[in-house]
């Protein structure tokens, strides 16, 4: 899918956030050091922050366009989002949480709510609190949450970097289980070479609030 | 007890369970405005709203007593449009209360919605969530102690209330007299077996409500809803 961010400006305290540009994403990595502006770019996508200076194309679909004055509301962009912290409502339950955005008469075919469980292995979690789940057990709550609202896009940020190697290594087999299963466009920030390669077909570079192609 | 008795207790704690109700249409947007929102003039409102927190009650009654008559600004377009009054009736009673327990409500109420992570609210709109559905969905069952602890200090506070209403609404019996208002009045006409009966009136009753708030609390600690699909 051809994400297009076009004249995106925004100054941030120590430098400014500047990208000119059209991907193709597929399964995109996108790295860099800590305070680059990965998460903020994010943001930008998914309409929860703005810029004095942006045009976002995500596919056919002009989401911001600065020059305009257009902006599509967040919750019409559709945008799956699994931020760092995974969010999780804690006053609901695994089910309420992963029924938040799900419509079952528009979800396609590849995203009904039992099939999304089944391949995240969390179907047994269903009554349960999110506040009893495991670290690896949120993070799939998270992802199967983003993705049962049939997103045109999902944004990954840095998904399994609070979680231990070990457990690391036994969630990637279910990001590339959603990548194959559900061919979704990803874009996933993480700072781990090996989990990038494991799992993109291509990775950016961010520093300083610019985007490089590794 | 008197049959004036129980119609004091009565008319004490309906009209404070009703100034507690009435304190949260006004109450709860404003909370949230003072927690989520930046706003020119944001100190001056919660500078005031805490007014009858500090002031002496007795003042706050003289206020409410110069804006509610049928000279003064709200009383008199009330009672020109709608022909009601507000001084020594019942109104002034519930306006009185809701007005010195308006502070302690939205103080605690807004710390709740600051508490919510607004994190948890964003990620809510990318799923698909307009601002009023996460307000319903996310905000308010989140912020739903916070409130409730406001709401039981308010209906406390109002259950108490003296200066302000005996300012605005007299000590009418049979109509505006409330429980501190007989104690007081008993005491000073030296009918102090009057009082004991409202004295105990007004320990159950405060009893009642605080055990109500921490039980309604402590049920409402874990989270979780079951839904269906």
């Amino acid at each position: 899918m051809r994400l297009e961010l076009r004249d995106i400006h925004l100054p941030l305290p120590e430098f400014d956030l500047r990208i000119d540009t059209a991907l193709e994403i597929g399964c995109t990595g996108l790295s860099g050091p800590s305070g680059a502006g990965k998460t903020t770019l994010l943001d930008l996508i998914a309409g929860l922050r703005r810029a004095p200076s942006a045009r976002i194309v995500c596919g056919d679909r002009a989401l911001t366009d600065t020059a305009r004055n257009w902006q599509v509301p967040v919750h019409r962009r559709r945008i799956g989002y699994v931020p760092q912290d995974l969010a999780l409502f804690p006053h609901l339950d695994v089910r309420c949480n992963l029924a938040f955005g799900y419509r079952a008469d528009t979800a396609p075919a590849a995203l009904q709510f039992d099939h999304v469980a089944e391949v995240l292995e969390i179907a047994s979690l269903l009554d349960r609190p999110v506040a009893t789940l495991s670290g690896g057990q949120k993070q799939r709550v998270a992802l199967g949450r983003a993705l049962l609202t049939a997103p045109d896009l999902l944004l990954l940020d840095e998904p399994l970097s609070s979680l231990d190697r070990p457990l690391r290594e036994r969630l990637i087999p279910h990001l590339r289980r959603v990548r194959d299963e559900f061919r979704l466009p990803m874009l996933f920030v993480s700072h781990d070479a090996e989990e990038l390669a494991a799992l993109c077909d291509e990775v950016l570079t961010m520093e300083r609030g610019r985007l490089r192609e590794a | 007890m008197t049959a004036e008795s129980w119609q004091i207790v009565w008319f004490t704690a309906w009209i404070s369970g009703l100034s507690t109700l009435a304190i949260l249409p006004f109450g709860l947007p404003l909370a949230w405005l003072l927690a989520r929102r930046d706003w020119r003039g944001k100190t001056l409102v919660e500078t005031l709203v805490t007014l009858p927190l500090v002031l002496p009650p007795i003042a706050t009654g003289l206020i409410l007593l110069e804006l509610l008559g049928r000279r003064g600004a709200v009383g008199g377009w009330a009672h020109r449009n709608f022909g009601w009054d507000f001084v020594f009736t019942w109104r002034a009673v519930l306006i009185a209360l809701a007005v010195m327990a308006f502070p302690l409500f939205v103080r605690t109420a807004r710390v709740a919605f600051e508490e919510i992570d607004p994190r948890l609210e964003q990620i809510a709109r990318t799923l698909g969530a307009t601002p009023a559905g996460v307000f319903l969905t996310i905000t308010l069952p989140l912020a739903a102690r916070g409130i409730l602890a406001g709401m039981t200090l308010a209906f406390a506070r109002a259950l108490g209330e003296f200066g302000a209403t005996i300012m605005v609404a007299g000590n009418i019996p049979g109509r505006t007299s409330t429980i501190s208002l007989a104690i007081f009045q008993s005491v000073q006409m030296g009918e102090e077996d009057r009082a004991w009966p409202l004295l105990a009136a007004s320990v159950v009753l405060a009893f009642a409500a605080v055990f109500t708030g921490e039980t309604l609390l402590r049920r409402s600690r874990p989270r979780f809803r079951k839904a269906a699909r």
